[in-house]
């Protein structure tokens, strides 16, 4: 499938999301704030942050996965199938039949822990023919054949005996590519990846980042892809969004901002990545400054201020609003609105 | 950009170090923990009841008056009005009056509401010894008319009166299960203690042999062994034999606790610096490791104490524990077994109520404390 | 799973043969000589035994050989022919007193196995589930009072109000005219018209805990990873409950049986003499007040094969259902 062009409509549209959680004996804390992100068929959206900085919640939220005391307090979730109606994601109920027919079937999501990921005492093979089973009603036997042949598309050896074992006789880089494969057994829309290559070693790693290329290529969905591994954002994503402390700071086109970061909290994180120089041209790692603050304590502004060395006046008060850089790369800074304004005034 | 000179609004404040003692810490993890600081409370009482117990009891737990045999509870009253139409304070009971029970061919005794005993404070009594020491002849309270019924919960089928009953049996009941757990501990900390700290074949063979004897049911073994005391031994004596019968199944759980702790300890960062330093390995158990694990012995001690009472209470139910005239609440309940005899004198199960409140307030208790013990929650 | 089953296997054998070898020390523990007491209540009978007699019964159980040679005499007895001895007090061998009511007691224990499962599955899941509810707090409630509340007690507390409310007395296993029987429909009603209470009074401590452990482990596997996977694929919530975290919180639940049997053992003596159950129980606190040993020995012994068999019943039934232990694969 030729991939499609950007004005293409979105398949998923997130829109000015805010998700708080809830708990008996605190004040509720909001994880995720006016968040905006677009996903189009075939492409790849990778969201990258620390870990906390409600990436994992975001991505949870757009299957409606996020735990009982969380609520989506406001914005629209709007998923549309290029075969079906559009729905708000949003606007559903978690456990309703509308969100499960949804989960799986056109979205599917794999996750960073394979073996903790999968069911211990059910053999990798029951595990996918459920899937099949429960969106596509085939019989059994029917299943497993689909579930054999998925298991050999993803690169598992011997895939019919495989489909006998359980987790635990399979090694990580196996369990996950065995995860892939059920997360593809409906041959969904949208895959959602949570961090599918954080817990494998680096060789297992590039081969799973490949597969997942080649798939999606084959499919044609879209993949919302999380990370905090800058390396792998250059590897796989078409988009990117950096995420700190629950806000989107920065997101655009990944060539745009890893040429030119225009947020502090983006700047500082491709400072943060070592390089390959020869010894004497090796420069000193720059990490950023103090730690993330909890969530509760975030000012009502910019999320980064209490780090930020460039930290100004309106900082800590006000959110700053999107601006835009290039095309569609935009930050939420207000040293760009600043930096504008400044410029506008001489003239 | 002048962006470093800006204030900052929000510098968290300098934390303030305050140093607390490992004790103080624990104590301050206990109070959040409200069931259990009131079964704290709870069980001091019924500590307290078995310390004080001779001078606690109207009468001796062995005091009978044929006259009235399984006389129903009188309770406690504080006013009434009398004759005159006045208001009366003070303490009081009321009467008996006989009826016959037609049913059942014998005599029982009713409260009469027309008759006032009254009961006083620190009434005097035949002189005795408190804890067998110190001589009293006070009680704190009493019938203050001579031969007047005192029969707050009831009386047994000897006319003897069930409150004073279960004030002695508090005692030996809650010090049966304090000597039998020290003696538990006792064992456990040893074996258990020495199989943690070396391990190697010592530890596995004692780990077989826990395994072995938490794999018996209890209650057959301790019959059996209880059933072979002489049957010449003084009360006291088999009073220690039985606490000695209950450690010798008890203090496997303890040992367990105690080896679980070495065995965590001893690969700590800070008892091998302390053995590299040359500290003998006596001085690394006391100084360094049994502080550590202070706490959670106590706590598990805490929590074998209901197991014991438990124990005794089911042995001396079944007769094969302790014997009169040692008063017990298994005893006490020996009394209830008969069916009939309970449907016509139901107070006879109260110090089944003192069991369940005593095992509960005590797991409490031990819940609480193990909660506190363990800095990281669970 | 063959290792797993041998290793099982041997460490069951040689757990029976140190519980045989407890039983016999708990026979040999009265002070003097079975015999001697044995003569005494024959006397006391007015019966006369001649020395004949007396030396055939002293070759007969080896009495004056060493602790470790009666011991052989007794164990292989038993394990050569089944002969347990004889009972003094009822004059008959110990076998034919025995295997009656210990069928009985392995009934009435089975049956409180399964009403505790069967009761604290549910609820151990509903308290899970929901987390705090007031469902919660009855189960947690119920937890604590069936740790706390001795059964005896509460079998006592149990006839009490039956005779109080209905003016029946609870116990015994059969009425009269089924005592003798063979099974039968009416037989099986009639058991069950008697049963259900000890299996109640039996069951309830058991359950408190097992609803326990089950909201417990079930706590822990709800937060797992794989969990989320499953209601990733549209299954609807019950379904992934039930089929996931449920299923894995089992495991554990089965090797409590391992302690939950040696309890349950216990409080079924207890309770069959306070309910007048004809089970083993009874039996043996006779056998124990008149200083029947052998009879006392076999039972001592033979309750606690039982649990060594039950426990590893529960092993092989944990075996079956986790393939981590069935596959020796790692934990």
């Amino acid at each position: 499938m030729p991939p499609t062009p950007m004005a293409d409509k979105p398949l998923l549209k997130i829109e000015d999301v805010e998700i708080a959680f809830s708990s008996p004996d605190e004040a509720d804390i909001v994880a995720v704030r006016q968040v905006d992100l677009s996903l189009y068929p075939g492409k790849t959206l990778c969201l990258v942050g620390e870990s906390g900085c409600g990436k994992s919640v975001t991505a949870r939220a757009v299957l409606r996965l996020n735990d009982q005391n969380s609520l989506i307090r406001c914005g629209r979730i709007r998923f549309s199938p290029s075969d079906g109606e559009t729905v708000d994601i949003a606007a559903l109920k978690p456990d309703s039949l509308a969100m499960r027919k949804i989960r799986g079937n056109q979205i599917s999501m794999i996750f960073q822990e394979p073996m903790s990921s999968l069911s211990p005492v059910h053999t990798v093979g029951d595990q996918i023919d459920e899937m099949i089973m429960l969106h596509e009603g085939l019989k059994p036997k029917d299943a497993r054949e689909r579930t054999v042949a998925l298991l050999d598309q993803v690169g598992v050896p011997g895939p019919r005996e495989r489909a006998n074992s359980y987790p635990f006789q399979l090694s990580g880089g196996l369990r996950q590519r065995a995860m892939i494969a059920m997360a593809l057994a409906c041959k969904p829309n949208l895959l959602i990846a949570d961090e599918p290559t954080t817990a494998l070693d680096v060789t297992t790693q590039a081969q799973i980042l490949d597969l997942l290329k080649e798939l999606q290529e084959e499919y044609g969905m879209a993949m919302l892809f999380i990370t905090h591994d800058l390396g792998v954002v250059a590897e796989i994503a078409d988009e990117v969004a950096v995420m700190y402390l629950g806000d989107v700071v920065e997101q655009g086109n990944v060539f745009d901002v890893f040429r030119a970061p225009s947020h502090p909290y983006t700047q500082a994180l491709m400072r943060s990545i070592p390089t390959i120089a020869r010894k004497k041209e090796r420069q000193r790692l720059s990490p950023i400054k103090g730690t993330v603050p909890s969530a509760k304590d975030r000012p009502e502004g910019c999320a980064f201020t209490s780090r930020c060395p460039y930290a100004f006046e309106p900082c800590a008060g006000m959110m700053p609003g999107r601006t835009s850089v290039s095309g569609n790369h935009v930050a939420r800074c207000h040293l760009l609105t600043e930096n504008a304004r400044k410029a506008e005034v001489p003239a | 950009m002048t962006a470093e000179t800006l204030p900052r609004e929000h510098v968290l404040p300098e934390a303030v170090p305050v140093r607390e003692s490992q004790a103080g810490l624990m104590w301050r993890r206990f109070r959040q923990h409200r069931l259990a600081v009131w079964s704290l409370w709870i069980v001091a009482a019924f500590y307290f009841v078995a310390l004080f117990a001779e001078f606690l009891a109207p009468f001796e737990p062995s005091a009978y008056n044929p006259r009235y045999t399984y006389a129903a509870p009188q309770g406690l009253h504080f006013s009434y009005t009398d004759e005159e139409g006045s208001w009366r304070f003070g303490p009081y009971v009321y009467g008996y009056k006989v009826e016959i029970d037609q049913a059942a061919m014998r005599r029982t005794f009713v409260v009469d509401k027309e008759v006032r005993h009254p009961v006083g404070f620190f009434v005097e009594t035949k002189p005795y010894h408190l804890l067998g020491i110190i001589p009293m002849n006070v009680k704190l309270f009493g019938p203050t008319e001579p031969r007047a019924p005192l029969y707050i919960l009831g009386a047994d089928r000897l006319g003897r009166d069930l409150l004073s009953r279960l004030i002695h049996g508090t005692r030996i009941s809650l010090s049966i299960g304090l000597i039998g757990v020290v003696l538990s501990l006792f064992f456990g900390v040893i074996i258990g203690g020495f199989s943690g700290y070396y391990g190697g074949w010592f530890d596995s063979v004692v780990q077989r042999v826990i395994e072995f004897i938490r794999s018996l049911p209890t209650i057959p073994l301790w019959l059996g062994l209880a059933a072979a005391l002489p049957r010449d031994w003084s009360s006291l004596q088999i009073y220690f034999a039985i606490t000695v019968i209950l450690s010798l199944i008890g203090w496997t759980e303890l040992a367990r606790v105690v080896r679980g702790r070495f065995l965590a300890l001893r690969t700590e960062d800070f008892v091998t610096a302390a053995r590299l330093d040359g500290a003998s390995d006596w001085r690394v158990i006391t100084r360094h490791m049994v502080p550590n694990f202070m706490s959670h012995i106590i706590a598990a001690t805490t929590l074998a104490i209901p197991g014991m009472i438990l124990a005794e209470t089911a042995l001396s139910f079944l007769g094969l524990g302790l014997q009169a005239p040692i008063v017990s609440w298994g005893t006490l309940l020996q009394e209830a077994q008969n069916i009939r005899t309970l449907a016509s004198a139901p107070w006879l199960l109260l110090p089944g109520v003192a069991v369940v409140v005593a095992i509960l307030a005590l797991n409490f208790l031990g819940d609480g404390l193990r909660d506190a013990a363990d800095p990281y929650g669970r | 799973m063959l290792r797993f089953l041998t290793t099982r296997l041997i460490s069951m054998v040689l757990t029976i043969w140190a519980v045989s070898f407890v039983a016999f020390a708990i026979i040999q523990l009265p002070p003097g000589d079975y015999l001697t007491a044995y003569m005494a209540r024959i006397a006391a009978e007015g019966e006369r035994v001649t020395a004949a007699e007396m030396e055939a019964m002293r070759q007969q159980y080896g009495l004056g050989d060493p602790f470790l040679i009666q011991y052989w005499k007794w164990i292989s007895g038993i394990f050569g022919s089944g002969d347990f001895g004889q009972s003094f007090e009822w004059k008959r061998p110990v076998t034919s007193l025995i295997w009656g009511r210990l069928g009985n007691s392995i009934l009435l224990e089975g049956l409180a196995v399964l009403v505790m499962w069967l009761v604290a599955l549910p609820i151990g899941v509903y308290a899970a589930v929901r987390k705090y509810s007031l469902g919660d707090y009855l189960a947690t409630v119920f937890g604590f009072l069936g740790l706390a509340v001795p059964n005896f007690l509460f079998a006592l507390v149990l006839m009490y109000l039956s005779y109080v409310w209905f003016g029946t007395t609870l116990g015994g296993l059969f009425s009269q005219e089924f005592e003798r029987a063979h099974w039968s429909l009416p037989r099986i009603w009639d058991f069950f018209s008697h049963a259900w209470a000890p299996i109640i009074v039996l069951a309830t401590a058991g359950t408190a805990q097992l609803i326990r452990i089950m909201r417990a482990n079930l706590l822990d596997e709800l937060k797992k990873p794989y969990v989320t996977t499953a209601r990733a694929k549209g299954l609807p919530e019950w379904k992934v409950i039930v089929k996931y975290p449920v299923r894995v919180a089992l495991n554990p639940l089965v090797s409590t049986i391992g302690w939950l049997l040696p309890t349950l053992v216990s409080s079924s003596v207890i309770v069959s003499v306070v309910m007048s159950l004809p089970t083993a129980g009874p039996l043996l606190l006779r056998s124990l007040t008149s200083q029947d040993m052998y009879l006392a020995g076999a039972i001592i012994m033979l309750l606690g094969v039982l649990t060594v068999v039950g426990t590893l019943i529960s092993d092989l039934i944990l075996a079956w259902i986790d393939p981590r232990i069935r596959h020796g694969g790692g934990r």
